[in-house]
This record gives C-alpha cells, sequence and structure tokens, in this order.
C-alpha cells in the first residue's frame, strides 16, 4: 500500500506526515467553518444588540477574569514549582506530587462545593458565628463569593497546576548551571528566584498560563454559579434562551480572536525554549532547609493544595458519607456511567494523542536553520484551535460535519447495496469521540511539540545518514525519547476528557451517560448534594492520571 | 540495514528486534482495543421499528423517571431516554429523516413553540389526548401538548410577615438589597418578564426590571432553590422561584438540608396588578416529525394523561396536573388556590425575545 501511495508526490515520505496533518487541520477546522457558515447567515440587527448590550461588559468581565486567573496561577504555580526545586526538606517529594493533586478539580465542582462550604449557612460562616457568638446569619455573615474575585480565585487554585507542570519542568531540566553559577557569584536566594529563574522559566510559564487561560475561557458551569458573565456564558445565552445560533456563533468567532492571540503569545514563548540547553538534563542542587523555614516551606506549599484540594474534595467525602444512611449507595447507573467515562476517556485519549504526534511530527524542525513557516507548522497551528472553541460551540459545531460524514457513510454504503438506517457516527460514541480529540488535540500536540523541540535535529539528521526513513526514525528514535512528553500528554488529556461537560451533553448518544453529565444531571435539579458522589468518582478517578503524571515527570529527569 | 547486519547473529540483536516486535504488538494491541471500544456502543439504537420509543427530554431524568417506569410497568414499552439539556433542536434537526427521536419533552412554551417552528414535531389526534387536556393548554394545530402546569411564585422569609405579593412590587425601593433570583436569561425568568411586557408594555417592563436589579441582594445566578437557601442564610427576604420546589423542600426528609432551606420560606401566589391572575407556566410533550416509533410515542403521550401519570406529576414532582379531577399534592395545596393568569401563554412567548433582550440592555445579570 504504502509503495503504491508513494508514486504520488504529496505521499512521498516526509509529506505523508503533512498530509495526515493537513486531513486533521481540516477535522479540526471543520466546526469553526460550520459556525462561520451559520454566523454569516445571522441578521445584523441582532449583532447591533449584542455589540451595544452584550459584548462589551462580557468582554470587560473575560479580560479581567483572564487576567485574576492568569496572575493567580503565575503565581502560584511558578512559586510552587520553585519551593520544590530550589529547597530541600522532608516531604518535598510527597509536596511534588501532592501539589498537582488540584487538577483533578474540574472547575464547575469547585465552584458549587465552594458555594456551599462558604454559604452563610454552611460550615465555615457557622463555625465562625460559634466563635463570634452569634445565633444567626441575619447578625453576621461573610461576604458573598459570587462575583468576578470569587471566581478568579476558585479557578485559579484549580488551574495553577498547568503552570506548576510545566515550570516544574523548566526548572528541573534547565535551571540547574546557570542558577548554580548565580549562587557561587554570591546572588541572594530571592534574587536567584527572581533575576535569574524565572526569566529562564518564562517560555514554561507561558505555556502553563495559556493553557490555564484556556480551560478558563472553556468554562461555562463555575461563570455560571458564580454569576460571571463572560463571553462563553453569553454564548450559551444567546444560543439557549433566544434560540439564536447565528448571534451565539457571531460571538464565539469574536472569541476566537483571544484565543488565536493568546497561542500566538504561546508560540513566540516557545520559540524562545530553542535557545535552551539540550544537553545538559541535570537538577539543580536544592538548598537544604532547617529548623523553621521547613515548616515554611509546608505552610506554603499546603496551602495551594488545601484550597484546590483537601477542602473540596474532603467536603464531597462528607457529603457522600452522610448520605450514605439516606439512600443505596452506588447505583448501577453510577457503575455504569464510571465505566462509560474511563472507556471514553481512554479510547479518546489514543487517538488524541496518536494524532497529536502526527502533527508534531510533521510540524517539527529538521534542520537547525530552519526559520521559515513550513505547511506542517501551519497545519499544526490550526489543529490547535479546537481546544480554544468553548465545548458547547464546538458541539454545535461539530453537529453539520458530522452529518456530512454519516451522508459519506451512508452513499459509500449503498454503493454496497447495504442500506443504512441509523447515524453510525452522530448516533454512536465516535462522533463524541471526534470532538474530544478536536477539543484537547492542542494539549497532546503541544506537549508533544515541546519535547520535539528540545530534541536537536542532529539527531534526526544522524538517523537519516545512517539509512534509517522518517517513519522508522521517528519509531526508533524519537518516540522513545519523546516518552515522557507523550505520557503526560495522555494523562493530560485523559483528566480532561473526563471532567469535559458541555460537549459531552449535546453528542452523547442514547443511555450514554458519564459522570460529569450524571453529576450535571444531579446538580440541574438543583440536587447538587446528591451529584457528590459522581463529583466524587470524577475527582478520584482524575487522582490516578494526576498522580502517575507526577511519577512520570519524576522518573523523567 | 547494512549496518545491523554487522552483528546480525549477536544476542544484542536479537533483543531488539524481540523487543521492538513485542513493542509493535503492544501498540497494534492498544489500537485495535481502542477501535474496539470506540464502536462497540454504536449499535445502541436503531431508527428502525422496535418495541421501544425514545424520548429525547430537557427535563432533567430522574423527575420523569416515575412516570417512565410505570409506563414500562404497565405496556412493557422500553423508555430510552436522552438528557439533553440544550440543543435538543439543533440535534433533533441535524438527525433529520434518521433520528431515532420519538417523543420530544421539554419545559416552558417557549421552547414547545420553538419545536414547532423549527419543524421537528408533528400533530397528534388523540381523542385521549384532547379530552384531557384543556384547549389553551395545547396547541389548536395539536402539535404540542402542556403536561403540567408550574407557578412562578414568591418565597418570603418565615418573618416578613408578607402576606400578599405583586409581581410589580419587585422593584419596590423598600425592597432594596432583599431579592434574591436565579439569572435573568433563564427561560423561567424569561417568561415572566414576557408575561410583564404582555401585561403593562415595554416601557413600563424595562423600568420595573432596572428596579428589580437594583434591589438585587445578590448576583442574579444559581438555581430556584437557592433562593430558598439564601433567605435561610440571610442574604436576602424575598425571591421569585417555582413553586414546586418549595413543594420538593418541603416535603423533604426531616432533618435534611433541603428541609431546612424549605421550613425557612413561605410560599405566596403573586399576582399581576391587572388581572389578579398568577403567573403559570407549562411542561410539555410533542411527537417527533420521524418518529420511528409512532405508535409507541403516541402512547407513551396518552399514558402521560391518565389520572395515574398525572397524579404522579402531582405528587413526585409537585407541580399542577393538566388534568382535571387529578388531585394536586397536599403541601402545594396548601400555598393556597391557584388562580392562573388570564393572559394567554401564547400571547405571552411572542414576547420572549424581546424579554431576553431587555435583560441584557439593562445589564440584569450583570
Amino acid at each position: 500500500m504504502v509503495n503504491v501511495l508513494k508514486h504520488f508526490a504529496i505521499f512521498e515520505s516526509g509529506k505523508r506526515y503533512t498530509f495526515a496533518a493537513f486531513v486533521v487541520a481540516v477535522l479540526v477546522c471543520a466546526p469553526l467553518l460550520s459556525l462561520m457558515f451559520e454566523a454569516v447567515q445571522g441578521s445584523i440587527g441582532h449583532w447591533g444588540h449584542l455589540l451595544t448590550y452584550v459584548l462589551p461588559h462580557a468582554l470587560w468581565n473575560t479580560i479581567l477574569l483572564l487576567l485574576g486567573v492568569g496572575f493567580v496561577v503565575t503565581f502560584l504555580g511558578t512559586g510552587a514549582a520553585w519551593l520544590v526545586t530550589a529547597y530541600d526538606y522532608p516531604g518535598r517529594r510527597f509536596l511534588t506530587w501532592a501539589l498537582l493533586l488540584p487538577l483533578a478539580v474540574p472547575t464547575y465542582i469547585i465552584a458549587f462545593t465552594y458555594l456551599d462550604i462558604l454559604h452563610p449557612i454552611g460550615p465555615i460562616q457557622g463555625l465562625i458565628r460559634d466563635v463570634l457568638g452569634y445565633s444567626s446569619p441575619r447578625e453576621f455573615r461573610l461576604p458573598d463569593i459570587r462575583g468576578l474575585w470569587g471566581a478568579i480565585l476558585l479557578m485559579g487554585v484549580v488551574l495553577y497546576p498547568y503552570v506548576y507542570l510545566t515550570t516544574r519542568f523548566m526548572f528541573l531540566t534547565q535551571a540547574a548551571s546557570v542558577v548554580e553559577a548565580a549562587r557561587v557569584l554570591g546572588e541572594t536566594p530571592r534574587g536567584v528566584f527572581l533575576r535569574v529563574a524565572l526569566p529562564l522559566a518564562r517560555p514554561a510559564i507561558v505555556v502553563g498560563v495559556t493553557l490555564a487561560l484556556l480551560e478558563t475561557l472553556n468554562d461555562v458551569g463555575a461563570a455560571e454559579f458564580l454569576g460571571v458573565k463572560t463571553l462563553t456564558l453569553a454564548i450559551y445565552t444567546t444560543w439557549v434562551t433566544r434560540s439564536d445560533l447565528a448571534g451565539a456563533a457571531q460571538i464565539a468567532l469574536s472569541m476566537l480572536f483571544i484565543i488565536v492571540f493568546l497561542l500566538h503569545f504561546e508560540k513566540r514563548a516557545r520559540q524562545r525554549q530553542r535557545y535552551s540547553l539540550v544537553q545538559r538534563m541535570r537538577p539543580m542542587t536544592p538548598t537544604v532547609l532547617k529548623g523553621r523555614h521547613i515548616a515554611l516551606a509546608w505552610v506554603l506549599g499546603v496551602i495551594p493544595i488545601a484550597f484546590g484540594f483537601l477542602l473540596p474534595a474532603g467536603y464531597l467525602v462528607v457529603q457522600v458519607f452522610k448520605r450514605m444512611g439516606q439512600q443505596t449507595g452506588f447505583s448501577t447507573s453510577l457503575i455504569q456511567a464510571s465505566f462509560n467515562t474511563l472507556t471514553i476517556a481512554s479510547v479518546a485519549t489514543v487517538l488524541t494523542v496518536t494524532l497529536g504526534l502526527i502533527v508534531a511530527w510533521a510540524a517539527r524542525r529538521v534542520r537547525d536553520s530552519a526559520n521559515e513557516q513550513s505547511l506542517g507548522k501551519l497545519f499544526s497551528r490550526l489543529a490547535s484551535l479546537g481546544y480554544a472553541v468553548p465545548g458547547t460551540v464546538l458541539a454545535i459545531g461539530l453537529l453539520g460535519p458530522l452529518l456530512l460524514i454519516d451522508q459519506g457513510i451512508e452513499w459509500v454504503l449503498g454503493l454496497a447495496q447495504y442500506k443504512v438506517t441509523t447515524l453510525i457516527v452522530l448516533g454512536s460514541t465516535a462522533g463524541l469521540l471526534m470532538a474530544y480529540v478536536i477539543r484537547f488535540l492542542a494539549i497532546a500536540n503541544g506537549s508533544i511539540e515541546a519535547g520535539l523541540a528540545r530534541i536537536p535535529p542532529s539527531i534526526e539528521q544522524a538517523s537519516r545518514l545512517l539509512g534509517e526513513s522518517s517513519s522508522r526514525t521517528l519509531w526508533r528514535v524519537h518516540i522513545p525519547l519523546l516518552k515522557p512528553a507523550m505520557i503526560s500528554a495522555a494523562l493530560l488529556v485523559f483528566v480532561d476528557t473526563m471532567k469535559e461537560l458541555p460537549a459531552t451533553l449535546m453528542l452523547r448518544p442514547i443511555n450514554f451517560e458519564t459522570l460529569a453529565t450524571l453529576l450535571y444531571g444531579e446538580a440541574s435539579r438543583g440536587m447538587y448534594e446528591e451529584g457528590a458522589v459522581a463529583a466524587l468518582m470524577i475527582v478520584l478517578l482524575g487522582l490516578l492520571p494526576v498522580i502517575l503524571l507526577a511519577r512520570a515527570q519524576q522518573r523523567s529527569v | 540495514m547494512k549496518f545491523h547486519s554487522q552483528h546480525l547473529y549477536s544476542k544484542e540483536h536479537f533483543k531488539t528486534k524481540y523487543l521492538a516486535s513485542k513493542k509493535a504488538f503492544l501498540v497494534g494491541a492498544l489500537y485495535a482495543s481502542t477501535l474496539f471500544l470506540a464502536f462497540a456502543p454504536t449499535a445502541s439504537f436503531a431508527a428502525t421499528p422496535t418495541n421501544e420509543v425514545n424520548l429525547y427530554t430537557t427535563r432533567e431524568p430522574k423527575l420523569i423517571a416515575p412516570m417512565l417506569e410505570l409506563f414500562t410497568a404497565n405496556s412493557s414499552i422500553k423508555v430510552n431516554t436522552v438528557f439533553v439539556k440544550d440543543g435538543l433542536i439543533e440535534r433533533v434537526k441535524t438527525e433529520g429523516t434518521k433520528s431515532g427521536a420519538d417523543v420530544l419533552m421539554t419545559v416552558d412554551i417557549g421552547n414547545l413553540l420553538d419545536l414547532v417552528e423549527a419543524q421537528v414535531v408533528q400533530p397528534v389526534n388523540s381523542k385521549i389526548l384532547n379530552e384531557a387536556i384543556p384547549a389553551y393548554l395545547r396547541s389548536s394545530n395539536n402539535d404540542w401538548f402542556a403536561l403540567s402546569l408550574r407557578d412562578r411564585v414568591l418565597y418570603a422569609n418565615v418573618g416578613s410577615g408578607i402576606q400578599s405579593f405583586e409581581y410589580e412590587s419587585l422593584s419596590d425601593p423598600k425592597f432594596k438589597g432583599q431579592v434574591c433570583i436565579r439569572s435573568g436569561q433563564h427561560p423561567y425568568n424569561i417568561a415572566l418578564i414576557a408575561a410583564m411586557i404582555a401585561h403593562n408594555g415595554e416601557a413600563a417592563t424595562e423600568t420595573w426590571l432596572r428596579g428589580v436589579k437594583s434591589n438585587l441582594a445578590r448576583k442574579a445566578t444559581g438555581g430556584d432553590r437557592n433562593v430558598a437557601r439564601d433567605i435561610l442564610g440571610g442574604i436576602c427576604n424575598i425571591g421569585i422561584a417555582n413553586a414546586y420546589y418549595a413543594g420538593q423542600m418541603k416535603s423533604a426528609l426531616a432533618g435534611s438540608e433541603q428541609r431546612a432551606w424549605g421550613d425557612a420560606i413561605k410560599v405566596i401566589q403573586p399576582t399581576f396588578k391587572k388581572t389578579g391572575g398568577t403567573f403559570v407556566n407549562i411542561s410539555g410533550v410533542a411527537l417527533a416529525k420521524s418518529s420511528p416509533n409512532r405508535e409507541n410515542a403516541v402512547k407513551l403521550m396518552e399514558f402521560l394523561m391518565s389520572d395515574a401519570a398525572q397524579a404522579l406529576y402531582a405528587d413526585t414532582n409537585f407541580e399542577y396536573p393538566v388534568k382535571a379531577g387529578v388531585k394536586v399534592n397536599a403541601v402545594i395545596e396548601s400555598f393556597g388556590i391557584l388562580k392562573p393568569d388570564t393572559m394567554p401563554l401564547t400571547e405571552v412567548a411572542k414576547y420572549r425575545k424581546r424579554a431576553s433582550e431587555l435583560v441584557d440592555q439593562v445589564g440584569f445579570d450583570q
């Protein structure tokens, strides 16, 4: 087969990957194009209303939210990464992986658990009232967390691990020699961090912050619970309450500009990584802490874990135990949903990482001097766009293309005299899988591309000179070298797929529930305490990959 | 290849070769299982007729589960449910003639009319349905039918001493900082605001909405139950919510959180100044245009109008049955005798879009 294909120029060894990347890019762009089509059909009159009353405020809110979350995740993520790489103290290894735990908590879960925990009749304010001697919340209560500030803090506290992951890796692999040189030259610990490590880690920080901000943009649940009118929420309400799909598509497309800007920023940051030291991958020697400094390190390290994981997860555990008596513990629907979640998340992960690898390989740098924008690079950028589209929008955009695929299948099978009576893609999990792949390809692609960037082109050149083909080089040389990057990509994709809600709600087939949709069903009845079991399951199932992720990073150094 | 041949028989080579093939096998197995898992659930439903019925619903599945179970028990027709929170129309429309959808169920008059407008439904000529449902609660073309009624009421702090209330008074400055309500863009509120436009006109409604906005105690967000909880939490004194939630909370297990919220509020049926009626919305059902199991679908729809199913609407959902003669739940009855507003819902629905725009204009959710 391959030999036949070789006759066509485009399938010539390297080009095959470019072609594959092109197909993937088309797949990712299909929902966007279908949205554009939808948007053009919209009336200008609507646009006027949106422009006057909706967009300015939503845009302003979104910008503030992004700035706020960006600041919080940078602060927490970088600080935490430095804390576990630059210093040594008992329990450092524990903190190293525990700091990733909040990654298992989706934004909608953190929002609703904190609404409960911090409610005037919740446990914390109740305790405060008891201590202060008040009997009713009408006498004393704390300010409401619903609002922009609440959203910034709550999202920041679960999204910082994205920055922590990338930055810690940078500190571990790149910082050793420069940090040690700075120390030898008499720089203070603060100076080492601010003047040496931080500038060095800037590309890594930007990559992590971009991921966190894209997650923020995708969120609907937390913003809704906390009453923050973001662009994403505006898209949602325009579509749902005004049945104005065209208007929603118009806002969605304008939101793409923010995203393209973010991604551009990220790419530029990553380009700088090229100048990093590739050969010397060794961790720096940490400063050994003593006495009260150990306690301080612990306090600083535990704070984000406590707010991002321990408190919400602990609250869910308590809620589940409270309800054990009232209800039958694990219902069959819950077990089925857990199984579905694990299955579809695994499949989506394998597909996403494979395609991510192909796209990244097509876009790789073959020569040291290569500076030109190759087609592969363009496709890789396009393929990353899916992450930028909120799940809801992506799902609507996908309906049209999926139908086309179904019609295509029907036509082909019709030629074979086979009569199709069902929607093969749209009516099965295949459509949902496609949505996951499109949405999370950027994570896989980004991670693998970053991994590839650390492998000097000379390695590939050597392999090719020794007679290996491009594919064999990928298989025998690069994949083994990329293993850590691929593993962390896979784990991130897995966790994200498992948490995904809006697209799952729209595209899942009949009788197919995941934990997230089950939880949402409970939550939308306003009975979200009963969804506590499902929420806890999401968090628990997310824990395993998170721990594996931490271990993978540990080993890769 | 040349380079390899040098140590063709070496142990080293055997090892790499063996390991490579093992790796290839493992990767192959991974993809094979991926493909299998991806398409295994595909055969879950077909648009071919079976002794089943496919229900697409925007209603939370657990609320309607008791009726569906009873239906299956009586008819041995299996009901498959898809809970589509949003995008019901888009989904059914896209699925087109191959859609598995038989019955479409949703809440709010506007959503039902949208289904008709999107041409995804077909009329049902059923004597049973027409006799059970009063004419104003079904479409004149028989393409949608109301199943239950839900009044949008005032939750007041039990200590507030409020005995009666007019929707118009929500904007009264004396309630400054005391009002809780969910997002203005939520269909329940949109319908209420649309009714306000139908009653008092657009300009008056805008002024009213600005007044309500400035009376809010917190952001317009959360669900209807949160109104009760926030009243208990001292955040607000009054709020607007659907009555059946109060029914659920007030009959929740004694000692549970829900019960505490329910006990903190008093339910008052507010009225419009002009008509003296309380705003009532509906939940309803329609037959999907391409329904593959049409007969079963109609059976299900007719079953939902049976006394038994209507009684379930009253007792498990705390809604008002549409069928005359079926009793309301005692807790709901304790809220008073419902006097529905005389403004026709189809008239109210006309102002839905305008209502949604007004919510944006006054920055209600901001």
